[in-house]
């Protein structure tokens, strides 16, 4: 039975769309966001996904992410119809499966990097003893052993975002959706952030879907995708088009 | 994961010192409210109950008119009794150890430049009997001047330190209103009665001494009556109505123009009394409760939009509805029990000082405490429940992006 399954599993993409459809609103006001569209992606890729405002991109991320679910068509992970979820099974899905990194960081205030970098464990009902060691080696990864202690108040933006990286890998995620993470940071931690996330890709074998504006950071991608009002305009890996 | 969550709950109550302290304080009152007044109330019943136990349950007072008290009551005069009423029932009816006809009147007691207000009760050496009262010094009065009506008084211990001090009283002379009279005697102090009267204020002289000297007519405005142990004072009390009714000459099917009451009825209304009392404001307490419970209710809906991005991070990264739906339940529950706690200390302090300053005993009710508490506790789940489970159908999305 167990060989079967994982079988199975296997014959899937990690991530795939069969023509989904998303629409914002009813009626007259509805507003497609995204128009039928076909995508796969695979384990260990790294995906960057661009495209002006308004092109679908963050829809996407958001479908990906099983924080929303397609008004039409169908989204598999990892062979799962995650439309066909309740929203308590989709929380299970990102509890178990996924990282987020957003452009704001998103850190809770008030409450230590450590502490931040624990809760993800926490709603896995880990021991605190084992979340403490679990989140001090996300910290090591990210470069923060030192600063455990510190507030995100008390952290630039580069270690905040930092911190907002190690909470995202200390689960061991399948995939790590990474949402602008480099927008409100300046070129050289934007850089930093990037060649971590690569870093992170190639020696783990996380899957990474980046979320961006620009170039320079797509480029530490694999792959590109450029969404265009709704659909997906160009998809290209390694400069060629698929 | 529990205790996670209670701890998380502590630290967000104590981010916010001033407001949680502001929160729970309905709660505090409430119950604090509840704890005072149910012990209060429970102390004044055990008081009255013993008081009433003290003079013995089988004493029965016969007084003229109808006093009927509670709704529905009436209230009318009837005409005083004499001496010879009390004669008769001591003569008439069996099964009774003493019989004590009592007047009373208000009046200057006066011993050389101290000059005291108090009230004299004429009456026989039985009245010492029925209410169970012992003398501390001197005599009770003999045959000879009850008959007379002699000018010798007995002195109640308050009466006795306003007009003599730390002095002797005995065989002095003190003046009631016009009349000489000699002490022969002082009385034990009993404290306060369970009404709240100075039991102790009072000047004993023989009954005729009183009608004939100070009053100047021959009325007795009471008479108690105390059956011997074992008798029905049930028995004893229908045994009075009829004599008193064919003395007094009331036809039948008229309403009595006195009244006998035993001191188990006493007791019934005295305690109906107070729990009276103690439900409406248990009553009024639950109220404040339940305002408490909204002050909650309120703070926790402003918490969850306060706290509207952190709850879309938890849930991105992999809450539950439940866990969010729990987190604020238990900060709602812990918060209330707190209140509830505080109000249970503050309610026993007041308690205690209430019961020394009523001068009731203290009487510790550990169910109240208990329901109390749980009733805190409730009032926490109750009212956190829709402002967490708002926050826990939050979408994780608009959460997010929640500024």
């Amino acid at each position: 039975m167990k060989t079967n399954f994982s079988m199975k599993i296997s014959e899937h993409s990690l991530m795939e769309f069969k023509g989904v459809t998303k629409v914002y609103g009813t009626g007259s006001a509805a507003m497609p966001a995204l128009k039928g569209i076909d995508l796969r992606i695979g384990r260990g890729e790294f995906v960057a996904v661009m495209g002006p405002s308004g092109s679908g991109k963050s829809t996407c991320m958001n479908l990906l992410g099983c924080l929303d679910t397609p008004s039409k068509g169908i989204y598999l992970f990892e062979g799962v119809d995650v439309g066909k979820l309740s929203r308590d099974r989709r929380a299970l899905l990102r509890r178990h499966y996924l990282g987020f990194v957003f452009q704001g960081f998103n850190l809770l205030n008030r409450t230590s990097a450590l502490e931040n970098v624990e809760l993800p464990l926490v709603y896995r009902g880990i021991a605190a003893h084992e979340r403490r060691e679990s989140a001090l080696r996300a910290l090591d990864a990210v470069g923060l052993k030192q600063w455990g202690t510190h507030t995100p108040g008390e952290l630039s933006g580069g270690q905040q975002q930092r911190v907002a990286i190690a909470r995202a890998i200390v689960t061991d995620p399948k995939v790590l959706l990474a949402d602008e993470p480099t927008g409100n940071l300046d070129s050289a931690r934007s850089r930093e952030i990037m060649e971590m996330l690569s870093a992170f890709n190639r020696e783990y074998g996380i899957t990474i879907v980046l979320v961006t504006h620009d170039a320079d950071m797509a480029a530490y991608a694999k792959r590109i995708i450029r969404f265009l009002d709704g659909i997906i305009d160009t998809d290209e890996e390694n400069g060629k088009m698929i | 994961m529990l205790k996670e969550t209670i701890l998380l709950a502590f630290r967000e109550i104590r981010r916010n010192l001033m407001r949680s302290s502001l929160t729970i304080l309905g709660i505090v009152i409430g119950v604090a409210a509840v704890i005072t007044m149910v012990t209060v109330g429970k102390g004044a019943t055990a008081q009255v109950t013993s008081d009433i136990a003290k003079l013995g349950t089988n004493l029965l007072q016969i007084r003229p008119g109808q006093h009927r008290y509670g709704p529905g009551g009436i209230q009318s005069a009837g005409a005083m009794f004499k001496a010879d009423d009390a004669e008769a029932i001591a003569r008439e009816i069996s099964g009774l150890v003493a019989v004590a006809p009592t007047a009373s009147q208000t009046l200057q007691a006066i011993y050389g430049n101290e000059n005291w207000s108090t009230s004299a009760i004429g009456s026989t050496p039985d009245y010492l009997h029925v209410r169970n009262w012992q003398l501390e010094s001197g005599r009770r009065f003999t045959d000879s001047e009850l008959r007379g009506g002699k000018a010798v008084c007995i002195l109640g211990s308050t009466v006795r330190k306003a007009l003599f001090g730390g002095q002797n009283p005995l065989g002095n002379m003190i003046r009631l209103q016009k009349l000489s009279c000699q002490v022969i005697g002082v009385l034990e102090s009993k404290g306060q009665s369970s009404f709240g009267t100075d039991q102790d204020d009072v000047v004993l002289i023989p009954l005729r001494t009183l009608q004939r000297r100070i009053a100047g007519n021959l009325d007795v405005s009471r008479i108690y009556v105390s059956a011997e142990d074992g008798v029905s004072t049930q028995k004893v009390e229908q045994d009075i109505e009829r004599l008193m009714r064919e003395r007094r000459r009331i036809a039948v099917g008229k309403e009595d123009d006195f009244h006998v009451r035993d001191m188990q009825e006493l007791v019934s209304t005295m305690t109906g009394t107070t729990r009276v009392l103690t439900g409406l404001l248990g009553a009024v307490a639950a109220v404040s409760l339940l305002v408490g419970g909204i002050g909650i209710m309120n703070i926790m809906l402003v918490s969850v939009t306060e706290r509207t991005r952190e709850i879309g991070i938890r849930l991105a990264i992999g809450a539950q509805e439940r866990d969010v739906l729990m987190q604020f339940l238990v900060e709602a529950v812990v918060l209330s029990s707190f209140g509830g706690l505080i109000g249970i200390i503050l309610g026993i302090t007041a308690a205690a000082i209430g019961a020394h300053v009523l001068n009731v005993p203290f009487v510790f009710d550990a169910g109240i405490v208990t329901v109390a508490f749980l009733f805190s506790a409730a009032v926490g789940v109750i009212f956190g429940f829709f402002p967490a489970r708002k926050a826990g159908q939050l979408d994780p999305i608009e959460a997010l992006r929640h500024e």
